[in-house]
């Protein structure tokens, strides 16, 4: 029993590494189809990242052992990540020594590390990257901070599992306008955290007004095809702890079977390809921010997960 | 003397606006330089000669747009010692200009900002390719040196230099900002990264050939810049083109307005992150290309405009064509520009970014779209029509807002006025043919052509022998004017915005290095 666990914590983060490249092609499929244009296949970034594995990779020559190793550390991160959130089953033993507030403290990592190893080379874009990057996360990390403390508040615990088995109990099936707000609050922290439209445009090629790409604008080869990959991973990490906290339906919380994993891996791509479709209609629709237009909108995110824990304490204490 | 005298004393030019010339000393040069500034005119092209292997001598020559006449100042230097005054005190544009004149043919102006321009590295100082005894074959070792960029001090102020390799697949021009934070100080530009030696390579050609040349000065300007080459031709030849030609030539220019102005407006869109934009109106432009095709045999009518008439005729049913286009394009226009001005966050991003308001504009020179959507009334199919605008009277298309948001505003303005001349040129084509021989070169050998392209007025100075060789052909685009106002209009703003305010603009890298 106990292997069997371990075994389905690995597939849990084959499942996600493996899915969130798919992921990243369902949306980029989406937003092409919305926009009128012929769409790239979905398998798309794994192509591309076959392509990038082939390449010889070049380095900055002020580049450090930072710089080389910040890939594998932000790529390792998202994949422990993934191990946390209970995308397919709450049978996660690893999660039961890291709760939602250290996976907080794991995307910061990823952050610093990336951040560091743009301003390692010393370019200006990657110094101009950075900088902005390290604004956005100070304040999306609070912000989904609070989001999260919503859902501890409703589960009275910290562990991603336990607040979806609670959610899942039937004495949970009740209306709660609070998860409403922190809802909306996730959503605006998501497109901000994963470099997304209105805060940051993913497929611009204007230095200038890049945030996410221009820290990894220095990168090639096998580095950047990390780099691209944590990234798909870190959106699809984030698109299952909106599942998680929101609409956890699905997810096996028994004893972990086969079948079980099979409804729940069914259950998983249903809700992702419907994620993937809203984002990309909301990318579509939506112009970018003025950069310093988002901070309002990342305050109006605190706001908003901040009215959700007062309307829980008010209305459902 | 004053200055309206002296004008209207000057002879005669040929070109195909009213133009005169007044042949000048180094005092005159200034003096009615200046005289022509306080009349408002302002500063169209500046360019020099060499003739030191007829007359011993050189020639700086200055074009100006006064309110319905061009003036040009023509001013003879000592070959051994080229110095002429500079015009920057009224003109600030010709600055720049009188330093690629420096490092084209070595004519010193007395200016004190003598860094090179065009020059980077590509031949030594002591070298002026443009002159008669520098062979246009000769090379150099590659050289490269620092340039000095004006530093801004002060605390927490740092530099960001950008290009001339880009992220984006774009031309190439290197921009040195200084900022705080994100809030920018200064830009300063570097251009002169595509210099090809256009006019040099323009000596080389027979008078009948340098069209294609010049179609190639700028490539999203091909008709304009074909347009004023072969008005400057036909005005050496004393050649009167038909005027089924002049409206073909007319429907062509007002084409290539509209695939600009939707290519842009696209662009503008992607550039504030509405990429939806970009597709939709790539797809128009496309069609029309596509129609182009069908039409005229060439997508970017690069050769469509030939000295003494156009390269093909339109008969009824591509008539029928082109009017049952513009009628769709003009139906998406107005369903597109909907959703341009009710998207809030489209609309924010436009509003207010990259403002040159209209005194700035006015005393740095501005010309074309630019100047009109900084309330200034700058254009030349309207205020000096040459045929046949003379009979199409354009209609003024303004904004005073002077924002990225206005420049959008004019552009959807002009695309609407221009599907409404070219229906115009359609309904009214008159008979007769497309060709006119070209006879012989006229005494004067001087001759000038001034188009209102899409960008602004793009002008051709043509000097030709009786053999039809090309002695000096100097070719103008209204970049020049406009890329020092970007300096101007992104002071305050924040760095991630200048790439929209940027493309508000979108000058000619090729046009403007030559």
């Amino acid at each position: 029993m106990t292997t069997a666990v371990y075994l389905w914590q690995v597939g849990v983060c084959l499942v996600a590494t493996g899915l969130a490249p798919l992921f990243a092609g369902w949306v980029g499929q989406c937003r092409a189809m919305l926009q009128n244009r012929a769409a790239p296949p979905v398998w798309q970034p794994y192509r591309m990242l076959r392509k990038l594995f082939h390449k010889e990779a070049t380095l900055a020559t002020d580049a450090s052992w930072l710089f080389r190793s910040a890939p594998y550390v932000v790529f390792a991160v998202m994949v422990l990540a993934a191990a946390i959130i209970p995308s397919l089953t709450t049978q996660l033993p690893v999660a039961r020594v890291a709760d939602a507030i250290a996976l907080v403290g794991l995307f910061a990592t990823a952050r610093v590390f990336m951040a560091l190893a743009a301003m390692d080379i010393g370019t200006a874009f990657g110094t101009l990257g950075a900088r902005r990057e390290m604004m956005m996360g100070f304040l999306t990390e609070p912000a989904l901070l609070m989001v999260l403390f919503n859902a501890f508040l409703m589960a009275g615990t910290t562990a991603l599992p336990a607040i979806v088995q609670s959610t899942l109990t039937p004495s949970h099936a009740m209306l709660h306008p609070s998860l409403a707000f922190a809802a909306v609050a996730f959503v605006m922290v998501l497109l901000a955290e994963n470099a997304r439209l209105p805060i940051d445009n993913p497929s611009t090629h204007l230095e200038l007004t890049m945030i996410h790409e221009a820290m990894v604008l220095e990168y090639s080869a096998r580095h950047l095809a990390l780099m691209e990959w944590a990234s798909w991973l870190k959106l699809f990490n984030y698109a299952c702890i909106g599942f998680t906290l929101f609409m956890p339906w699905g997810i096996a919380t028994q004893s972990v079977s086969v079948g079980g994993m099979a409804f729940a891996l069914l259950a998983l791509v249903a809700k992702l390809l419907v994620a993937g479709s809203a984002l990309a209609l909301f990318e579509t629709t939506s112009a970018k921010l003025r950069l310093f237009r988002a901070p309002e909108f990342l305050t109006m995110a605190f706001l908003l997960a901040v009215l959700g824990l007062l309307v829980h304490l008010l209305l459902e204490g | 003397m004053s200055l309206d005298v002296m004008t209207r004393e000057g002879m005669p030019l040929p070109a195909n606006v009213p133009a005169r010339r007044l042949i000048v000393d180094a005092h005159q040069w200034t003096a009615v330089a200046q005289q022509l500034h306080e009349a408002g005119a302002y500063l169209l092209a500046l360019w020099g000669t060499d003739e030191r292997d007829r007359s011993g001598l050189f020639r700086v020559f200055a074009a100006f747009l006064a309110s319905d006449h061009v003036v040009v100042l023509q001013h003879a230097m000592a070959g051994d010692r080229p110095v002429y005054p500079s015009l920057g005190r009224w003109y600030p544009v010709a600055i720049r200009l009188q330093r690629a004149i420096y490092d084209l043919l070595g004519l010193e102006s007395d200016d004190g900002d003598t860094r090179p321009w065009l020059r980077h590295s590509g031949w030594p100082e002591d070298r002026f390719p443009l002159r008669k005894d520098v062979s246009a074959a000769a090379t150099y070792p590659n050289r490269p040196r620092p340039y000095p960029f004006v530093p801004v001090n002060g605390e927490g102020v740092h530099e960001i230099p950008v290009g001339p390799i880009h992220a984006g697949t774009i031309e190439p021009g290197h921009f040195r900002f200084s900022v705080v934070g994100e809030k920018v100080l200064r830009l300063e530009e570097r251009l002169g990264y595509t210099h090809k030696g256009v006019a040099k390579r323009f000596e080389a050609l027979s008078l009948l050939d340098g069209h294609r040349l010049a179609a190639r000065v700028s490539g999203d300007s091909a008709v304009a810049f074909s347009w004023a080459y072969c008005a400057a031709v036909e005005a050496i030849t004393g050649t009167t083109v038909s005027p089924r030609t002049a409206y073909l030539r007319a429907l062509a220019l007002e084409r290539e307005r509209i695939a600009n102005h939707l290519g842009d407006l696209g662009a503008l869109g992607n550039d504030a992150g509405l990429a939806f934009g970009l597709m939709q109106f790539s797809a128009l432009k496309e069609r029309l290309l596509r129609l182009n095709q069908d039409v005229f045999n060439q997508r970017y009518l690069m050769d469509y405009v030939i000295p003494g008439g156009v390269q093909s005729d339109v008969g009824p049913r591509l008539i029928r064509l082109l009017l049952d286009e513009a009628a769709d394009i003009e139906r998406d226009v107005v369903a597109l520009r909907a959703i341009y001005d009710e998207h809030t966050g489209l609309q924010d991003r436009f509003k207010d970014a990259g403002q040159l308001t209209p005194s700035i504009a006015k005393a740095q020179g501005a010309l074309g779209l630019v100047a009109r959507a900084s309330g200034i009334e700058r254009d030349l199919r309207v205020s000096m029509p040459w045929a046949p605008y003379d009979d199409l009277r354009p209609a003024w298309v303004l904004r005073v807002e002077g924002d990225v948001a206005a420049r959008v505003q004019v552009r959807f303005d002009e695309v609407m006025e221009s599907l409404r001349l070219s229906r115009l040129l359609l309904e009214k084509l008159p008979r007769g043919s497309v060709s006119t021989a070209i006879l012989a070169v006229k005494a004067e050998r001087i001759g000038l052509g001034v188009i209102e392209g899409w960008r602004g007025p793009v002008m051709v100075a043509l000097e030709a022998e009786e053999s039809f060789a090309i002695r000096r052909c100097h070719v103008h685009d209204p970049s020049w004017q406009n890329w020092p106002l970007i300096e101007h209009a992104i002071i305050g703003n924040i760095v991630p915005d200048f790439p929209l305010i940027n493309k508000s603009f979108n000058l000619s890298y090729s046009g403007h290095d030559g």
